[in-house]
């Protein structure tokens, strides 16, 4: 019975695919392919109906099927126009077989079906699996990339570091910074660690709370937190929300904050042709005498 | 009035899209820098709230209008454990996650208009708004 259900398939594969082709054309007219030119959509679509009568032929997923997915993923193909195209073609075939058949009883018309899914059905899962692996794989690459850029430490100079802080900060992001902050502070031995929030859109109270504690644990091993970077309109906010940032001192740029660092360890920018001049100058004085 | 949109709070990743949102209409309406930082704060704390007290929730925004001033409404909606004693979370300092219990209030002073109706066991609804000035 199966068997006599693919042979009529097989057999008039030319009818089924010229219909499908004609349904599947028509469905495009109001809809997501739109963009892509004709010829590459019936060339494409052309493939796809060969491809599933390779596997139809061969009793099951073919490499024809993995390489025609991958090259549609790559190309950024919708993924609806995988799962239309599919259910089209479910539809053709049911139509087509039900058309030849002389004599129909239920039992005859759900055998058709069970016939059709089991050829459709296997294919749509590994496409859909296949996309959807696409995807993940995606995010969980952009996952360690976020995760790369989340929270770098700086040591700009002996003893102080600078962390610049850019985008959202969640609380996964919170923790990665406290801990490369501690463990930074610790490797670089620095006295004066600036973080600085010019980069971070919103600070509410939980990023604030962060901060805090970030600053807390520094004072701890015995550095100094100085927030940076803070913008006028950030400044309102945390006032309206009453946060208290006063346990450790702020500044506006990171220019001024690494002034401060800089006066924190005793040091000071000295301009050297300043220096020249007084090194010309004593060096006069000497002539003189 | 006559658009209304809303964000859906499911994932701590909802609370940027709802603040992306909130910070997009507040420009279209034409609110300063300053004041969009004030409610993209003010988003960003209700939102997280949900997250954290109620797991799941929306935050949906309304433009709202008078005679000579337009304005945004935030509407702060979830079906959690609501919030058994309200005066005591509208005081500055008062967190049972251990945060800095600034929130609320916070969103207070933040915005113009701030209502609370919460039913202990059937959930929190906060409408806050300011106007363009």
């Amino acid at each position: 019975m199966h068997r006599r259900i693919k042979k009529i398939a097989v057999e008039n594969s030319d009818v089924i695919i010229k219909k499908w082709l004609e349904e599947i054309s028509e469905k495009r007219k109001n809809e997501y392919t739109s963009a892509i030119s004709e010829e590459l959509f019936q060339s494409t679509s052309r493939e796809f109906v060969n491809v599933i009568f390779t596997s139809l032929d061969k009793n099951g997923l073919t490499p024809e099927l993995e390489h025609f997915s991958e090259r549609l993923i790559n190309l950024g193909w919708p993924l609806t126009y995988i799962t239309d195209g599919l259910h089209s073609f479910r539809r053709v075939t049911i139509d087509f077989i039900l058309s030849q058949s002389e004599q129909i009883d239920s039992e005859y018309f759900s055998t058709i079906l069970n016939t059709v899914d089991g050829w459709v059905d296997p294919i749509i899962n590994r496409l859909v699996n296949e996309y959807s692996g696409s995807w993940e794989h995606t995010v969980s690459l952009q996952r360690v990339a976020l995760q790369e850029l989340s929270a770098p430490l700086i040591p700009v100079m002996k003893n102080i570091t600078i962390m610049p802080l850019v985008g959202t900060i969640d609380t996964e992001r919170a923790k990665l910074i406290m801990e490369n902050l501690l463990e930074g502070v610790i490797k670089h031995n620095a006295e004066v660690v600036l973080i600085d929030i010019t980069g971070v859109p919103v600070v509410d109270t939980m990023v604030a709370h962060h901060i805090i504690q970030a600053a807390e644990a520094v004072r701890l091993i015995g550095s100094t937190c100085i927030l940076v970077g803070i913008r006028p309109e950030i400044a309102q906010t945390i006032v309206n929300l009453g946060i208290d940032l006063g346990k450790f001192p702020t500044k506006s740029s990171l220019r001024k904050g690494f002034e401060t660092a800089l006066e924190l360890t005793d040091r000071k920018i000295v301009r050297s042709k300043e220096k020249d001049q007084v090194v010309d100058q004593l060096l006069n004085s000497l002539d003189k005498e | 009035m006559d658009f209304k949109s809303c964000v859906h709070i499911r994932q701590e990743w909802d609370i940027v899209g709802a603040r992306q949102l909130g910070r997009d209409k507040a420009k279209e309406l034409g609110f300063g820098t300053v004041d969009q930082a004030r409610i993209a704060t003010a988003i960003s704390e209700l939102a997280r709230n949900i997250y954290l007290y109620a797991g799941t929730g929306k935050i949906c925004f309304e433009t709202i209008e008078d005679l000579e001033h337009k304005g945004l409404e935030i509407i702060a909606k979830d079906e959690g454990p609501g919030i058994r004693d309200i005066s005591q979370v509208m005081e500055d300092g008062y967190s049972t996650s251990g945060g800095l219990g600034a929130g609320l209030p916070g969103v207070k002073r933040l915005m113009d208009h701030f209502d609370i109706i919460s039913t202990h066991g059937e959930g929190t609804e906060i409408r806050t708004s300011k106007w363009v000035r």
